[in-house]
């Protein structure tokens, strides 16, 4: 009975804001393999979903780049040793464990350093991102067997893909023939049921800074493939000039695959391809919400995290999954921190209860409870003591900090007041030789939300910064003028009409000639203009309600919407981005809005929306558009390069060794 | 047209690399040859489309359309070619690219005969599509490039060369725009005008290091910024101290020297074991490469007392580098309050005017000093004297309180003539302790003096007021 309810369910014609228990009905697809293979999986997700349409299944992709390592693992036959990049293991550990490597043949496995392997194998094989540096080691290892008349195998696997640079090195080194290279195109690692990662850290600066478009085509084929397995999605929206060129790559994908017109309910029916830079405000705020904060605290790695003894409160650190499996993590992670702890506290209380229970059991219903509940019960204790321990450890670190001061500058530079008294405290801030990269952080909001730092205050802080930090940041200085993370104001009205007809000339013309040239000056925010056209700071009459918010602002302490899921609420609302011209405009435009397919047959697949996120995305922005599609009966799945926080962001553009 | 045609069915149905065939299913070659007759099709628009100012000839001199020779290469090089390593190469990429979906043994020995194994293979030509395609879009955009270098050895005029990258750049293929710098040698002042190449190239040198070739690259463009960046991050890299200053010296980045001289002063002095300091706070690590704050936290430790005219006294610091006032007396302070030198510190902030009067003056605001002295363990004696300082109430009593500074609470809700907190504050200090005294005194004193004020001003109204509110809105 319950079973052909949902059924009915699916095939109603579901209208948005209509709260309707869907479940994905998977045996409704019969055409196509990929689906077919999803009819086999259990729907494991169907609980809690409310509103919107039910989350593709993703682990599929998991399967994929497993079994193609394995098969790429079996081209070496019999005993070899794995040495494995180290920004690998993490991604590789959520796909296969160390016994299905074994079973394939693997006897030792190593991590890609930069020092010597002493290994008896005959047969090495080395999986690796494609990169200069790995090249030249994997060279040299080479070399030093031949000259020491050793005769190996060796086999590189280049994930997600083998640049040619790669080639060059092997030819200039004197070993290339002596290698065999293959790929392995393991770009989409599911992290939860709605974050799917590439992994890829190192595509925000070699795109955004260096202009290297290596990772284009890769984005548009790692697109290409979530297409052709949870499409075909009919329309694509998109700003920014990277995801213009991801498009256009993508779109030569589709026009080429003519034969891949099946028929198909598609789960995933738009995509949204959004540029980092089209907002670098909302990555430099302070994130409040939880995952954001333990984020920024504890850096969460693939999806999990190292709590350290003064969260496990023992004497060793635990490593802790964190997704929807997790709970209790489920229901806060979305939650502004200050919600947090009466949450845990209740949940503490009523895990009490629960155990206080037994104490009026007689011997059989003690029977049933140890086999059925206590098992629960004790994981989920596990579970409660870990996170109320980081909560106290994230108070701590936050009030050590005076974080109540940082917010508050903060919060004065988003809306423009006070900036003279901002400005003083982050001048202390350096002063103090507090954490490079705070002061860092603080300085580009700054820049960013009042186009650029005056001459004189730009000279000041940067002196100070320096001699606070030391010299080499003048390097760091020189990356962020570069990126316009952090620039200094060119004196005159004049720029802006300059300005605008530049970047014109740019989106014109595609071939790159005018483009870089430019970028900084194009790549000037108008913060202020944009944010009172899309009403980024929220007119709040007394105090935000943090507790059952209103908009996406509560991300953010009510206190700031985040520009980039604000941007993609109205595109989405719109349908397109007519009436958001001032806004693109502001923007640098880029804007796109494409029909991929005429199949919109499937209103479900309407509402579920990739996001795309080329150089990476918070988790303050998955939180907020999370809580969007529960008001609007969306259903957000994210693809982003790497995840990506203020910290990450920085730390990329500096230069200083340590 | 039908030759390449001919050539490829030749190459397709000839290979012995028959990695297609799929227990169940038959027109994977066909498919396949239908993706490179495709691949040769949309090529020859490319050509075309190139080709607009008048040109019926492709860049190796072969007529257009007859044979697009690229993709030709691309398809059958391996017998055509002369060259071997051609041939080996391809090999290689052939086998990467499309032996996936041919199903390893320790696949059908797990899946075969099962459901599994039928969709999982039914996936893999999913996966396979996408693969196959990438080998298509190379040899299709970049004339067979992703199969071999070799063939583009033929591109030696500059025209061609430049016609390719163009290409290459319109595909927003960074990886190929890379490759295709490295082989085709384009002239620097080519790359001027072509921003997206350009940044490429930058990227590649620096990521290969070849230092030289960039700082002449940057040196022709005239980059003069970048290129001065470009060899400070050169120096960053030396690891030996002595070269690393000689190369700074060159450079006259004067803040780094000078963390240089002071350390290797003072290593003789250490070593000598004549001043005590040392022996007291014993170095914890190098100054060397440290940030010039560092360096002067250092020397206020260690060289304070010294007079303006020695190298490493905090007075020459900041005269030489002019570190503004704030920063200075920040760094002072944090080093004086480490050693416990709270004269020093004394003096730090005391100023005289012209009439000889002194006043104590802080360019941060007081109570960041009280923070940073409690930080360093300073003594309550020591911070009251700070905390009485801050000019801003609340900031006052919300510090004192924290630091136990009662005596300087207590004052300054005397002065706020608010009796209420101060009773309550009673309640906090210890029972018997003199300040309890002192609370009890001002309570008794305040009473009697403000209610004898009050009732000469308002008469009736006084005991209303007390009642209702605060002592310290008592005058009205």
């Amino acid at each position: 009975m319950h079973s052909d309810r949902k059924r009915a369910s699916a095939f109603l014609p579901s209208l948005q804001h209509v709260r309707v228990v869907l479940v994905p009905t998977r045996d409704i697809y019969t055409v196509g393999a990929a689906a077919a293979v999803l009819a086999l999986i259990p729907a494991v997700m169907a609980t809690d979903i409310l509103d919107g349409p039910a989350l593709p299944d993703f682990t599929i992709l998991k399967r994929l780049a497993r079994d193609q390592l394995i098969y790429l693992l079996e081209q070496l036959p019999g005993k070899k040793d794995l040495i494995i990049e180290p920004d690998l293991m993490s991604p590789l550990d959520r796909i296969a464990n160390v016994s299905i490597l074994k079973q394939h043949d693997v006897d030792k496995l190593y991590k890609l350093e930069n020092k010597p392997i002493y290994s008896n194998n005959d047969q090495l094989c080395f999986l690796i991102r494609p990169r200069i540096s790995h090249m030249k080691y994997i060279a040299n290892l080479v070399n030093t067997d031949k000259r020491s008349d050793r005769n190996r195998k060796y086999k590189i696997i280049f994930s997600p893909q083998k640049f040619h640079t790669c080639d060059m090195i092997l030819e200039q080194e004197g070993i290339f023939g002596d290698v065999t290279c293959d790929e392995w195109s393991f770009y989409l690692l599911p992290l939860d049921d709605d974050i799917i990662s590439m992994e890829l850290p190192e595509f925000y600066r070699d795109y955004f800074l260096e202009g290297d478009q290596r990772w284009i085509g890769t984005v548009a084929k790692a697109l290409h493939l979530l297409n052709s397995i949870f499409g075909p999605m009919s329309k694509s929206y998109g700003i920014g000039r990277c995801a213009k060129m991801v498009y256009e790559v993508w779109k030569e994908l589709l026009d080429e695959d003519e034969s891949d017109r099946t028929e198909r309910r598609p789960d995933l029916g738009v995509a949204f391809i959004i540029d980092r830079d089209v907002d670098y405000v909302t990555p430099l705020c302070s994130q409040v919400v939880y995952e954001g904060l333990v984020d920024d605290i504890f850096r969460i790695k693939c999806g999990s995290v190292e709590f350290g003894p003064e969260v496990t409160s023992s004497e060793k650190s635990i490593k802790v999954l964190l997704n929807s499996q997790d709970k209790v993590f489920q229901e806060i992670r979305n939650e502004h921190f200050s919600n947090v702890f009466s949450f845990l506290s209740q949940k503490a209380r009523n895990l009490q209860s629960h155990y206080d229970k037994r104490r009026e059991m007689d011997i059989n219903q003690m029977k049933s409870f140890v086999s059925q509940e206590l098992k629960g019960l004790k994981q989920e204790h596990r579970l409660l003591s870990l996170h109320i321990g980081a909560c106290e450890s994230i108070m701590k670190k936050k009030t050590k900090q005076d974080f109540q001061d940082l917010l508050k500058t903060e919060h004065s530079l988003l809306e423009g007041f006070d900036i003279r008294e901002s400005i003083t405290s982050i001048e202390e801030h350096i002063n103090r030789q507090v954490s490079p990269t705070e002061s860092l952080r603080l300085l580009c909001l700054l820049s960013i939300t009042e186009n650029g730092l005056i001459t004189k205050d730009y000279r000041s802080l940067k002196t100070q910064y320096l001699q606070s930090y030391g010299p080499a940041h003048l390097l760091t200085f020189s990356n962020l003028k570069r990126t316009g993370l952090l620039i200094e104001q060119v004196p005159g009205e004049t720029l802006t009409a300059v300005e605008s007809k530049m970047s014109k000339l740019v989106t014109d013309k595609a071939a790159g000639k005018l483009t870089d040239a430019f970028s900084s000056l194009a790549k000037k925010s108008h913060f202020r203009g944009i944010s009172k056209k899309l009403g980024l700071i929220p007119r709040i009459d007394g105090e935000y309600d943090l507790k059952t918010p209103r908009d996406m602002a509560y991300v953010f302490s009510g206190a700031y919407i985040p520009l980039s899921c604000k941007v993609i609420e109205q595109v989405l609302q719109r349908k397109s981005w007519m009436g958001l011209e001032e806004v693109t405009r502001l923007l640098n435009g880029n804007e796109f809005s494409v029909q991929l397919s005429d199949n919109t047959a499937n209103s479900d697949s309407q509402r579920t929306i990739l996001i795309v996120f080329l150089g990476g995305c918070t988790f303050s922005e998955i939180a907020a558009l999370r809580f969007l599609g529960k008001e609007k009966g969306y259903k957000f799945i994210f693809l982003t390069t790497s995840i990506m926080n203020s910290t990450r962001m920085l730390e990329s553009l500096a230069e200083t060794k340590t | 047209m039908s030759r390449a045609k001919a050539d490829e069915d030749e190459y397709w149905h000839g290979s012995k690399y028959k990695a297609f065939t799929f227990d169940d299913d038959d027109d994977d070659e066909l498919s396949q040859l239908k993706e490179s007759k495709r691949a040769v099709n949309s090529l020859k628009a490319i050509v075309d489309e190139e080709d607009d100012d008048g040109g019926k000839f492709t860049w190796s001199g072969e007529p257009v359309g007859s044979i697009s020779w690229s993709i030709q290469e691309t398809a059958s090089n391996s017998r055509m070619g002369n060259e071997t390593r051609d041939f080996q190469q391809k090999t290689r990429t052939e086998t990467s690219f499309y032996s996936i979906p041919k199903p390893g043994p320790t696949f059908s020995n797990l899946f075969k005969g099962s459901l599994i194994y039928n969709t999982l293979t039914g996936l893999f030509k999913e996966i396979l599509k996408v693969t196959a395609r990438s080998v298509t879009f190379r040899s299709l955009h970049f004339g067979g490039f992703g199969d071999s270098y070799c063939s583009l050895e033929r591109f030696r005029s500059l025209k061609e060369k430049l016609q390719l990258l163009d290409e290459a750049v319109r595909r927003h293929d960074g990886n190929v725009i890379t490759a295709f710098l490295f082989f085709l040698e384009v002239l620097f002042r080519e790359l001027e005008c072509r921003e997206v190449a350009l940044m490429h190239f930058i990227h590649f040198l620096k990521e290969t290091s070849q230092q030289q070739l960039l700082t002449d690259l940057l040196r022709f463009l005239d980059r003069t910024e970048e290129l001065a960046l470009c060899k400070y991050r050169e120096h960053l890299n030396i690891n030996d101290a002595e070269q690393r200053r000689d190369f700074l010296k060159t450079k006259c980045i004067r803040c780094v020297i000078m963390s240089h001289f002071v350390p290797a002063n003072d290593r003789l002095l250490e070593s000598k074991g004549q001043d005590q300091m040392f022996r007291k706070y014993p170095r914890k690590a190098s100054l060397l490469f440290m940030p010039l704050v560092t360096t002067l936290y250092y020397s206020c430790i260690y060289h304070y007392t010294e007079g303006e005219g020695t190298f490493s006294s905090p007075s020459n610091l900041r005269k030489t580098f002019k570190i503004p006032e704030k920063l200075y007396i920040l760094t002072a302070l944090g080093a004086l309050a480490k050693i416990k030198a709270w004269s020093d510190i004394d003096a730090l902030f005391t100023t005289k005017n012209w009439l000889g009067y002194t006043k104590k003056r802080a360019p941060m605001g007081f109570n960041r000093v009280v923070e940073i002295l409690h930080k360093n363990g300073a003594p309550s004696t020591v911070l009251q004297d700070y905390v009485r300082l801050i000019e801003d109430v609340e900031t006052r009593i919300a510090l004192s309180s924290k630091y136990k500074c009662h005596d300087v609470v207590i004052d300054t809700y005397k002065d706020l003539k608010d009796r209420q907190q101060l009773m309550v504050y009673r309640c906090k200090v210890e029972r018997g302790s003199p300040e309890e005294d002192k609370i009890d005194m001002i309570l008794i004193n305040t009473v009697r003096r403000s209610g004898l004020h009050l009732k000469e001003r308002c008469g009736k109204l006084w005991t209303f007021h007390l009642t209702e509110t605060d002592s310290g809105d008592l005058h009205i």
